[in-house]
C-alpha cells in the first residue's frame, strides 16, 4: 500500500538559543521564583485560592485542560494503529511528542497544588488507595500513560543514539503499548468528566449529568485532532516547512464526525434532563455555555466543506475553536458553573498565571529541542514529494 | 479490503469504551448508604438557640484552634465562617427590622455549621487516600492529616462546605467537625452540646435524635415541654452504658414549643446524615442547601463501579485493542522505510 510510503522523521536542526527560546527561558525563570514562594510560605500566599473554590486554574488549566490539549498523541494513535490509517503516520511522532510533554508536565504540576505533597505517593499506594474515589482512578491512569507514552516515544531516542537492538526488541512489543496508550487516555479523559459528579448540585445542571465521562472523552479525541491542526500549522510556519493539507484535510473530516456525535449527545442530554432552561436565563453560566456551544458549532461553518478543509487557514481557525470550546466546556464546569454558595468568588492572582503560563513555556521549550535535536518531524522534501 | 475490516474492527474497539460510558445503572448500581444503627451525631435546634457562641469558643478550646481576627480589634475571636481552624460557627440570618426571632420576615434566626456526618459522604467517596474515613460504628466521618494529599478533592465534594484547607501554611492539613471523637474514649462528648445552655445542640445516637426531633414537631407551637440538654440517653439505655458518658444525666428543662417548619433536616437528605437540624425559618435560607434523597457519592461510585467494576470492562477493551493494534503495527513496520 502506497499509503504506507511515509517520510521519514528527522532532526530538524538549528540553533536552540533564539528569541523563542529565550522568552520562554525567562518565563520559566520566573515559575520557579513563584513557586519557591509556594512551597516556602503555602498555596495562600501566591494563589486566590479559598474554601469556596478549592481548585484554581493549577488544577483546570494546568491539569483537566493540559492534559485534554495533550490528546492529539492519544487521537492520531488511534486513527494510525486502531483504525489502520498508516497514511497519517507522518502525524504520529509531532503529537506524540505535545502529547508526552503535555501529560508529564500536568503529572508535576500536581504536585505544586498537592497542599501536603510529601504524601503524593500514597495515592498509587495501596494501603492507601481508594477505589471509590474519581480522582483516584484519574491519577492511577494518568501515571500509567506518562509512563506508557515515554516507551512509544522511545524509538525516537533510540534512533538517535544509534541503539538498533534495543529498538527492534521495543518493536516486538511495542503494539501492546499503543494498546494500552489508547486505553488509558479513554480512562481517564471520561473520568475528568466524572469528577464533577460527586460535586452533585454545587455544578449547574448545564454541566451536571451521568454523561459527564462520554462528554468529556468526545471532546478530549476532538480536541486531539484540533490540537493537530493548530500545531501542525504552527510547527509549518515556525519552521517554514510545508502544511500537510493532503493529512489533515481527511483528518479534519474525522473530528467533524467525531463532534457531530458530541454534539447529538451534549444536546441530547440537555433535553432530556430538561436542562435547557438554565441556557435561557440572563446569566453568566447561560453566557459561557453559548459561547461553548457556539465554539464547538464553529468548524462546521469553518471546514463544512472539503475546499474548505484544504484551506490552512480554516484548518488553523478550526483547530483553534475546538481547543477553545474545550477550555469553555472544562472552566464552565469545574468553576463558572460551580457555585459553593453565596460570599465566594475566585479569580486567578498574577502569581497564579504566570505559573500556568511558565508551564505552557517549558511545553514549547521541550518540544523545540527536542523536534530540533531528535527524529520527530517527518522530512521535508519526502513529505514535498508526496 | 483489510483497511476497511480493520476500520470496523477498531470501531467495534474503540465504541465499546464509548458505550460502557452510558451503560444505565443496573448491576453494578451502588444504592446510597444508609446511617449505622448505632450512629452518634446532634441535634440542634433553631429555635432554642440564643445565638451565644459558647459552642464556637468550647470547639475552639478542645480542637487547639487558634482565634480568628475579622475585625479591626484584635480582642477575640471572630470568624465569619468555619475555616481550616474555624469547625464549628454559628450564623445568623437576618431580615427586615428583625424584630421577632424565629420570623422569616422581620426577624431573624440562628443555624450552626458544621460537619453534618453524612451516612454516604461525598468527601469519603472523593478521597483519593482514604483520609476520610466514615466511622463503621458511630459513623463520625473522621479525617487523617497523616494519610492526606492536600488535593481539596473533599472540599470541592462536600454540599455543605464542610471540609477546609489551611492555606496560610506551608504544610496546611484540612480542618472539620469530627464530632470530638478524641474526647469520646475519656467520657467527654462534643463539646458543643456539654457546653450549650439551652440544649439547643445535643449530643446522642441519631435514632434518639431524630425521635426527639419528631417528637418536637408533633407538639403544639407555644405550648410548654420539656427539652433535654448535653447528652440525650439512649432509649432504654442501661446505667452501665450511661456511665461511659460523662456529665449530669439529666439536665432539662421547661421550654415553649417552637414554630417549626414541618422538616427535620438531615432525616433524608443524600440518604440521611447525623447531624440533624430544627428550625422555623427556611432551611435554604438559613444555609441548608436542599438535597435529594439520593446521594451524589451513590452516582459518582454507580459510574466508576460500571466502567471499572472488576477491571472487566478495560481488560476486555484493552484485549481488544491490543488485537487490533498488533495487526496493524506489524503491518506498519513491515513497510520499507527509507533507511533500511
Amino acid at each position: 500500500m502506497s499509503s504506507h510510503q511515509h517520510a521519514v522523521p528527522v532532526p530538524v536542526g538549528g540553533k536552540l538559543f533564539n528569541a523563542a527560546t529565550f522568552v520562554c527561558g525567562v518565563l520559566v525563570a520566573i515559575m520557579i521564583a513563584i513557586l519557591i514562594t509556594r512551597f516556602l510560605f503555602g498555596l495562600g500566599a501566591v494563589t486566590n485560592l479559598n474554601d469556596g473554590y478549592p481548585w484554581g486554574i493549577w488544577v483546570v488549566f494546568d491539569v483537566v485542560i493540559g492534559s485534554a490539549f495533550a490528546c492529539g498523541g492519544f487521537s492520531v494513535a488511534m486513527l494510525v494503529y486502531i483504525f489502520n490509517k498508516g497514511e497519517y503516520h507522518p502525524l504520529v511522532r509531532p503529537a506524540l511528542l505535545a502529547s508526552l510533554m503535555g501529560y508529564t508536565l500536568a503529572g508535576v504540576g500536581v504536585i505544586f497544588d498537592l497542599g501536603r505533597y510529601w504524601n503524593f505517593w500514597h495515592i498509587l499506594w495501596p494501603t492507601y488507595a481508594n477505589p471509590n474515589s474519581v480522582m483516584f482512578e484519574v491519577a492511577v491512569c494518568i501515571t500509567a500513560y506518562v509512563l506508557v507514552m515515554w516507551i512509544e516515544f522511545s524509538p525516537v531516542f533510540l534512533e538517535k543514539w544509534g541503539m538498533k537492538d534495543a529498538k527492534k526488541k521495543l518493536n516486538k512489543v511495542l503494539f501492546f503499548f499503543i494498546a494500552l496508550g489508547t486505553l488509558l487516555p479513554m480512562m481517564h479523559q471520561s473520568s475528568l468528566g466524572t469528577m464533577l459528579v460527586v460535586m452533585g448540585s454545587q455544578i449547574n445542571p448545564l454541566w451536571q449529568t451521568p454523561v459527564l465521562p462520554l462528554l468529556y472523552l468526545l471532546t478530549a479525541i476532538v480536541i486531539g485532532y484540533g490540537v493537530v491542526l493548530f500545531e501542525s500549522c504552527v510547527a509549518s510556519s515556525a519552521y517554514r516547512r510545508q502544511i500537510e493539507v493532503h493529512l489533515l484535510q481527511p483528518m479534519a473530516k474525522i473530528m467533524l464526525g467525531t463532534l457531530a456525535v458530541y454534539l447529538v449527545v451534549r444536546i441530547g442530554d440537555l433535553v432530556m434532563r430538561g436542562a435547557l432552561s438554565h441556557a435561557m436565563s440572563p446569566s453568566l453560566e447561560a453566557l459561557v455555555f453559548w459561547v461553548e456551544m457556539i465554539l464547538f458549532m464553529a468548524p462546521f461553518a469553518l471546514i463544512g466543506s472539503t475546499n474548505a478543509r484544504r484551506n490552512p487557514a480554516r484548518l488553523f481557525l478550526a483547530g483553534v475553536a475546538i481547543m477553545l470550546g474545550g477550555i469553555f466546556l472544562r472552566v464552565n464546569g469545574f468553576l463558572i458553573g460551580y457555585d459553593t454558595g453565596p460570599g465566594w468568588n475566585y479569580f486567578p492572582s498574577i502569581a497564579e498565571m504566570l505559573v500556568t503560563i511558565g508551564m505552557f513555556a517549558t511545553e514549547v521549550l521541550g518540544y523545540i529541542i527536542i523536534t530540533r535535536r531528535f527524529p520527530v518531524l517527518p522530512r521535508e522534501d519526502v513529505s514535498a514529494a508526496h | 479490503m483489510t483497511t476497511r475490516r480493520n476500520f470496523l474492527r477498531g470501531c467495534l474497539a474503540g465504541g465499546a469504551a464509548a458505550a460502557a460510558a452510558v451503560v444505565p445503572e443496573t448491576a453494578c448500581a451502588r444504592d446510597t448508604l444508609q446511617r449505622p444503627p448505632e450512629g452518634l451525631g446532634l441535634l440542634y435546634d433553631a429555635t432554642l438557640c440564643v445565638g451565644c457562641q459558647a459552642c464556637v469558643a468550647a470547639c475552639k478550646q478542645v480542637n487547639e484552634n487558634p482565634p480568628e481576627f475579622t475585625a479591626m480589634e484584635k480582642l477575640w475571636d471572630t470568624p465569619l465562617d468555619t475555616s481550616g481552624h474555624t469547625f464549628n460557627l454559628i450564623k445568623m440570618y437576618r431580615n427586615g427590622t428583625m424584630e421577632t426571632k424565629d420570623a422569616e420576615q422581620n426577624g431573624f434566626s440562628f443555624m450552626k455549621t458544621s460537619c453534618m456526618h453524612c451516612a454516604d459522604p461525598s468527601c469519603v467517596s472523593a478521597c483519593p487516600v482514604t483520609a476520610m474515613i466514615k466511622d463503621p460504628v458511630t459513623g463520625v466521618v473522621a479525617y487523617d492529616a497523616d494519610a492526606c494529599i492536600g488535593c481539596r478533592y473533599c472540599v470541592a465534594a462536600c454540599p455543605f462546605g464542610i471540609p477546609k484547607y489551611q492555606y496560610d501554611s506551608p504544610t496546611g492539613k484540612i480542618g472539620k467537625c469530627e464530632l470530638c471523637r478524641h474526647r469520646h474514649e475519656d467520657g467527654f462528648y462534643s463539646a458543643c452540646a456539654e457546653v450549650c445552655p439551652t440544649g439547643a445542640t445535643l449530643f446522642g445516637r441519631t435514632e434518639d435524635l431524630l425521635a426527639e426531633a419528631k417528637r418536637r414537631l408533633a407538639l403544639k407551637a407555644g405550648d410548654w415541654t420539656n427539652v433535654p440538654r448535653g447528652r440525650l440517653p439512649a432509649k432504654g439505655e442501661k446505667p452501665e452504658d450511661a456511665a461511659k458518658w460523662k456529665g449530669l444525666l439529666d439536665q432539662s428543662y421547661e421550654v415553649r414549643v417552637g414554630n417549626y417548619l414541618q422538616h427535620v433536616y438531615g432525616e433524608t437528605e443524600y440518604g440521611g446524615t447525623q447531624v440533624l437540624k430544627l428550625s422555623a425559618v427556611n432551611f435554604e435560607k438559613v444555609g441548608m442547601p436542599n438535597l435529594p434523597p439520593k446521594s451524589s457519592a451513590a452516582t459518582s461510585e454507580t459510574i466508576q463501579h460500571t466502567l471499572y467494576g472488576g477491571l472487566i470492562m478495560p481488560i476486555a477493551v484493552l484485549a481488544g485493542l491490543t488485537f487490533v493494534a498488533r495487526r496493524n503495527v506489524v503491518a506498519d513496520d513491515e513497510t520499507p522505510k527509507g533507511g533500511k
